[in-house]
């Protein structure tokens, strides 16, 4: 995947300026910042979410165009995770799971209900496929929301801020599945807060400010060596919050 | 009380409720398609329609359905609109109907998270995919109490149908009392025969809404 | 262009008396709106009573004003009021006293909704700032009860100004009844103004009703 010259703004507001970078195969990119660096933003302008304002979106050559017709066969591509309130409430978690297999992609619905149990399976949801989302904790729902973008086999996945509106105890769950991925080789984008994960996944981490990208570089040197004061200064008041929080 | 009388003319009741049951359920079937219709132009912001839509409701809501009715049956024949009193007092049920249904549906959508649109999205789900599995059930459970309040009303609406000489309850209760002098028994079976029409639809309105608060989507 | 019979508005005085008719349906429905109003909010409190037969009889009578269309109560006063009591009623008092009556059951359901609304913790943080009960109503409770009133008590009127269309049925003369008069006295010379006079009609409801939901609505957003 391709991001060339990205830039996003609401009204005067400038949010994403001139953001290029390049996605591998089989790559983790972490994405770490302020809030309101424009980091979900991203995320939402990749997934076409979100009309921009000037630059180019590509995946394996294909354009990604706000509002184009194809659309819906690019989106199949990249499995999509947000923060949260996104499982459908009306339907249970296993037909949270079918819905797109089965009326997007046509696929044989024994076929997907099996695919669909294991994957629940590996997560530690097995007895939950009957569920409905109300009845689920929330580490439980944004296991079952992976797995509902798993299933329709994408090449890659953005998962944004998954585990910010969870309470403490539940994002270690998550981060667990999330790391299972990275080690099964999915390419991924991660924006997040918690920056002990980001360093134990990330293949590389990009520090976003102000709709710039910074730093791009991999963990270790982000982490230990940051090249520009401001990196320096993010990850020195975090460090501070986490030492109040103790 | 004239028992004899009541059960003399209790056929013409039971002939006049059922005009205005069919009617009835006729005009709010329709306003119930007009106003899914309108609640997804608005809902989605779709140019001009919106405008057309937003008027339409603004019109329908601001004037009284006997008004909206003598409109449709008297005055559109005089520019070659021909209506049978039958088919005025279907259209004008839907035409007044519809914008309360719109309402009623537009605050269902608006219910609904953004997020849960975008979400069927990433997942590769086409708009109208996404509205028609994802959005439109959420809306509709949310929308219910409004809605079943919204029959209720055209319903009770359905009264002013003798207007354009449709033999109604009212019309048949007018007749009677004229005819006879025996109000009492006229106005008992009048008030009867609408609680057999409208108390059943009360009761299941609010049986719907506490099991709907019950079951609490809530994510 | 078709003759759309408009020409018969401005034909003497006609455009007048239907003005003048329709001041007779608004009168109303202004009356009834003024009392329904004092007696509504009274309905609304005692409503909030604990007491089961209270609870039981303003219930009862809400429901059955509410689930009765308002042609019907008309039909029950008006020709009722004759067969039962021996008297007879003008229209106008008829339609007066069903729409008083019927604008107290629903103002009395918004008093009641908007009083059950307020959270218990207004009370109770009232309380704690040392607020004796009257002055936690005067300066805590009503405030936020009248905000959550006005918006819906002004669509009231609306709702009422448009079922007053119906008196015509009771034999009041009003505008819809002018229009018909206007009409028929015209069948020869024009016989379209059904059309225009009908169309006339339609406007002047929404002219009236209109301003009156957008300050409600306006109102309703300012303070929702």
């Amino acid at each position: 995947m391709k991001i060339e010259h990205l830039t996003k703004s609401f009204e005067d507001n400038v949010v994403l300026d001139d953001v290029s970078f390049t996605v591998h195969k089989g790559e983790v990119i972490v994405v770490v910042g302020p809030s309101g660096c424009g980091k979900s933003t991203m995320l939402r302008c990749i997934n076409a979410l979100e009309p921009i304002q000037g630059g180019k979106i590509t995946i394996d050559g294909d354009e990604i165009l706000y509002g184009s017709k194809n659309l819906s066969s690019l989106r199949q591509k990249i499995g999509m995770v947000f923060q949260s309130y996104d499982l459908f409430p009306h339907l249970s978690v296993l037909d949270n799971i079918l819905l797109a297999p089965l009326k997007v992609q046509k696929r044989k619905k024994d076929e997907v209900i099996k695919e669909a149990t294991e994957l629940l399976e590996r997560v530690g949801l097995g007895d939950k496929a009957k569920s409905y989302p109300r009845q689920l904790s929330g580490g439980q729902k944004q296991r079952v929301a992976i797995v509902r973008a798993l299933c329709m086999h994408p090449e890659m996945m953005l998962f944004d801020e998954v585990t910010a509106a969870l309470d403490p105890e539940m994002v270690r769950e998550v981060l667990d599945v999330i790391l299972g991925l990275a080690k099964g080789g999915m390419t991924m984008i991660i924006v997040t807060h918690e920056m002990q994960f980001a360093r134990a996944v990330a293949d590389r981490v990009l520090f976003l400010e102000n709709g710039n990208i910074i730093e791009d570089a991999d963990p270790d040197t982000f982490f230990e060596n940051p090249k520009t004061e401001r990196a320096k200064q993010f990850l020195n008041i975090f460090n501070f919050e986490r030492s109040k929080e103790k | 009380m004239n028992w004899d009388f009541i059960w003399k003319y209790l056929p013409l009741y039971e002939k006049a409720a059922l005009l205005t049951v069919k009617i009835g359920w006729a005009g709010i079937a329709l306003a119930i398609i007009i106003g899914i219709l309108c609640a997804i132009v608005l809902y989605f912001r779709i140019a001009v329609l919106r405008r057309i839509v937003s008027v339409y409701i603004e019109i329908s809501r601001n004037t009284p359905l006997l008004i909206q009715l003598f409109f449709i049956y008297y005055a559109l024949p005089k520019i070659g609109v021909p209506v049978s009193p039958e088919a005025c007092g279907v259209a004008g049920l839907a035409f007044l109907g519809g914008s309360y249904m719109a309402e009623a549906f537009r605050s269902g959508l608006e219910a609904i998270e953004p997020i849960q649109m975008e979400s069927a999205l990433s997942l590769g789900l086409e708009k109208s995919q996404a509205l028609r599995y994802v959005i439109m059930p959420q809306a509709v459970s949310v929308s219910v109490p409004a809605f079943v309040a919204n029959v209720i009303f055209l319903l009770k609406e359905t009264s002013v149908f003798s207007a354009i000489s449709l033999m109604d309850l009212m019309f048949t209760a007018k007749d009677l009392i004229g005819l006879y002098y025996k109000t009492t028994e006229s106005l008992l079976m009048l008030v009867v025969f609408y609680l057999i029409i409208l108390l059943p639809v009360s009761i299941l309105g609010s049986i719907l809404e506490r099991r709907l608060r019950h079951a609490g989507f809530g994510s | 262009m078709p003759d759309l019979g408009l020409d018969v508005l401005f034909k003497g005085k006609n455009m007048l008396r239907l003005l003048g008719g329709l001041w007779v349906a608004v009168k109303i429905s202004l009356i009834s709106v003024a009392i329904s109003i004092p007696l509504g909010i009274l309905l609304g409190i005692i409503m909030t009573s604990k007491n089961p037969i209270i609870k039981a009889v303003t219930r009862v009578y809400l429901e059955f004003i509410r689930i009765m269309p308002q042609l019907v109560l008309l039909f029950i006063v008006f020709f009722g009021s004759t067969s039962a009591l021996g008297i007879n009623i003008s229209g106008e008092l008829a339609s007066v006293i069903v729409f008083t009556v019927w604008g107290t059951a629903e103002m009395g359901d918004l008093v009641r909704g908007a009083l059950i609304s307020i959270p218990k913790h207004q009370y109770e943080s009232s309380a704690a700032l040392a607020l004796t009960p009257a002055k936690t109503y005067i300066y805590v409770i009503i405030p936020q009860t009248v905000r959550r009133l006005i918006p819906l008590s002004i669509n009231l009127i609306t709702r009422m100004i448009k079922t007053t269309s119906l008196i015509l049925m009771i034999g009041v003369v009003e505008v819809l009844k002018v229009a018909q008069q206007i009409i028929e006295a015209n069948r020869m010379s024009s016989p379209n103004a059904a059309f225009g006079v009908y169309l006339t009609v339609l406007l002047l409801y929404f002219i009236i009703c209109w301003p009156i939901s957008m300050l409600a609505k306006r109102l309703e957003k300012k303070w929702g």
